[in-house]
């Protein structure tokens, strides 16, 4: 981010910041209590998300992010700066190591996970979320999720991310507790991988 | 789309001295300044009046260090407005004390309409003026007021 924000062209955030942020929470914890499971976002924005972000990758950091949370944005989301640090107040940071939240719109692009903030084993929690924006989200086929919140076996596919992506992430999986959650989002959709969730290719 | 922050100094300044007027206006006088507009204008909130706390500090102590002094109820809110065309032309901002979210809306709007050079004689002239001077009014009767009852202390010094 640089300069003086351009007032004139930002657009509202929630229309109603405790509603919106509630709702919105409820639905992630829905989703990140059942990992790979599809869930429509029901918060509603005042305006335009900020593109090219949709609705529900704005709602999500909306919720989740303010001034003690640094953001790292993808080349692609970088129009979405000002927004985030006027409705949230996060600062934006340049390195993505130094993110507790990234967002991703190019997901093609995006750097290899290993590059965020994968937390300690004393405090897993000093860790990065990714948002990640993709081209489409299904159920029931795709990769196969194991673990905690799944009966059995979850399937979720994503469509749009880069062949490593889930190489990487199998690759994180050792260093448990350590490692990162995604929350991949779609338009108004949204579902989660969280670290804990174990996957099959 | 015209740059709403002022960029000069003295556009600022300007700018700081209209927000002060308004921002020490109260609920009743800004609605009334609200209602005798000819022409209101379309809006969207920027955003919404919200509540907070702020920290006063003050160099009260004897050493002159800042001094937290308390906490203060404030109002903040963010409008744009909106031209013919449904366009966002300029964004106004309010901050007022206290919890009167309708208040700091007023106040962003009244600062917005400011900004805009095809309104803002008018405001000026029909909102600030006199709301400055009905301020400045005040602020000389409770000066007399208190100016009546000033005490000046000193200390004798005591011959040797």
């Amino acid at each position: 981010m640089s300069g003086v924000l351009d007032f004139a062209r930002l657009e509202p955030g929630f229309d109603d910041a405790v509603r919106g942020a509630q709702i919105s929470f409820r639905a992630l914890l829905d989703a990140m209590a059942h990992p790979g499971r599809i869930v429509t976002s029901p918060a509603s924005l005042g305006g335009a998300p900020p593109s090219p972000l949709g609705p529900a990758a704005a709602a999500v950091v909306l919720t989740l992010c303010d001034i003690d949370t640094p953001i790292w944005l993808d080349a692609a989301s970088q129009p979405a700066a000002g927004y985030f640090a006027f409705h949230c107040g996060a600062p934006v940071v340049d390195s993505p190591a130094g993110a507790r939240f990234a967002v991703i719109a190019d997901a093609a692009m995006m750097p290899p996970l290993e590059c965020f903030a994968l937390g300690s084993d004393e405090f897993p929690e000093r860790s990065a979320t990714l948002v990640i924006q993709v081209a489409d989200l299904t159920n029931g086929s795709g990769i196969a999720l194991r673990g905690p919140g799944i009966r059995g076996e979850a399937w979720l596919g994503v469509a749009g991310l880069p062949a490593r992506f889930w190489a990487e992430r199998t690759a994180l999986a050792a260093l448990f507790p350590r490692g990162l959650d995604v929350v991949f989002v779609c338009s108004d959709q949204l579902a989660a991988l969280p670290r804990s969730t174990q996957i099959t290719l | 789309m015209p740059d709403t922050i002022p960029t000069d100094d003295r556009a600022r300044t300007a700018r700081q001295a209209w927000l002060a007027v308004l921002a020490k206006a109260s609920l009743a006088e800004l609605e009334a300044a609200w209602d005798e507009l000819a022409e209101k204008p379309a809006y969207r909130r920027l955003r919404p009046g919200e509540t907070g706390l702020v920290m006063l500090r003050g160099r009260i102590g004897g050493t002159g260090q800042p001094f937290n002094l308390g906490e203060m109820a404030m109002t903040r809110a963010a409008v744009q407005l909106l031209d013919t065309a449904g366009q966002v032309s300029y964004a106004g901002f309010g901050h007022v004390a206290g919890r009167s979210t309708r208040r700091a809306e007023l106040v962003a709007l009244f600062d917005a309409m400011l900004l805009d050079p095809a309104r803002h004689a008018v405001i000026t002239a029909d909102v600030v003026a006199p709301l400055a001077a009905r301020q400045q009014t005040s602020k000389a009767v409770r000066t007399a007021h208190v100016m009546a009852s000033k005490v000046d202390f000193f200390t004798m010094v005591r011959g040797e």
